[in-house]
């Protein structure tokens, strides 16, 4: 007997969770940069109106 | 503060490239060029993915994490810690892969989904080892009870990993012995095979690597982050 409904569903399984968890990557790291980026942002701005600076 | 986090490169692409390429070349030895097992028929063509999934990843997964715990303990650097919880996050999922397949290829061959073999046991302890330090993992806020923990996951893993691989040689057990069978002789006569097997022991293996520096890079952004969310509250 064949069997190849078994042999669909062993490699289904393994390329389906290996596309949902490279996806789940990028999304994460595509999360991390927007949030670099925006504290990147907030740290120059506070940077500028720390106590130490000159007022304009 | 830390340097921003690198961006990839030529040598990243390159590399892409090459798993991209072993992974076609794996899938199409694995369905148009191997022949059918004479026993089993073509459910037989399950084993090259579910050895690729404990040889290629889980074993090495396990290495990385147990050797990157301990310099980590050594050193206290930080880039240690981050591909062990790497390595141990891919382990958790390619060991659970290799469950899942090795339970589908059972159901035809042995008529069940599962049975309490010595190699099945000690795979399933493995994946609870994995599962049980990364569920501690982000549960424990404590960095010097956190280290203790990977080191104490990280040994009893590798030696599991031991066991694993050698139950089916030291206990009696139903699971194949494929690479090299229990009478010391190649598990897949035909060359044709053996050839299938190694290119795809070769792709998940490359696979391993590369998703292992995509996993690290993602560790490096949050630490990024982390360090960044300190110095403004700092400021």
């Amino acid at each position: 007997m064949p069997h190849f409904g078994f042999l669909f569903a062993a490699y289904t399984l393994v390329w389906v969770a290996l596309f949902l968890y490279l996806r789940s990557l990028a999304s994460r790291n595509r999360d991390l940069e927007r949030q670099l980026g925006e504290l990147r942002e907030l740290l120059e701005r506070s940077g500028r109106v720390s106590p130490g600076d000159e007022p304009r | 503060m830390s340097k921003p986090s690198e961006q990839p490169g030529l040598p990243n692409a390159l590399f892409e490239v090459a798993t991209l390429l072993a992974m076609l070349a794996a899938i199409g030895a694995i369905f148009l060029y191997v022949p059918d097992d004479a026993l089993q028929g073509p459910v037989q063509r399950i084993f090259y993915v579910h050895l690729a999934m404990w040889l290629s990843t889980t074993y090495p997964a396990f290495a990385v994490f147990g050797v990157a715990s301990m310099l980590y303990l050594w050193t206290r650097e930080p880039q240690w810690d981050r591909l062990g919880h790497a390595a141990a996050e891919l382990g958790l999922l390619f060991c659970t892969l290799g469950l899942a397949t090795g339970s589908i290829w059972a159901k035809p061959a042995w008529n069940v989904w599962w049975t309490w073999d010595a190699r099945l046991t000690f795979s399933m302890i493995l994946w609870m080892i994995y599962a049980a330090y990364l569920l501690l993992r982000t549960l424990v806020q404590n960095e010097d009870l956190a280290r203790l923990l990977s080191a104490i996951f990280s040994a009893s893993g590798l030696a599991v990993s031991y066991l694993t691989y050698k139950a089916v040689y030291w206990w009696r057990s139903i699971h194949p012995a494929v690479i090299v069978t229990r009478e010391g002789s190649s598990g897949l006569p035909d060359p044709r095979m053996q050839i299938t097997l190694v290119v795809t022991l070769i792709a998940f293996f490359l696979l391993f690597l590369w998703l292992m520096r995509v996993r690290v890079h993602t560790a490096r952004l949050q630490e990024e982050a982390e360090e960044l969310r300190a110095t403004i509250v700092r400021a």
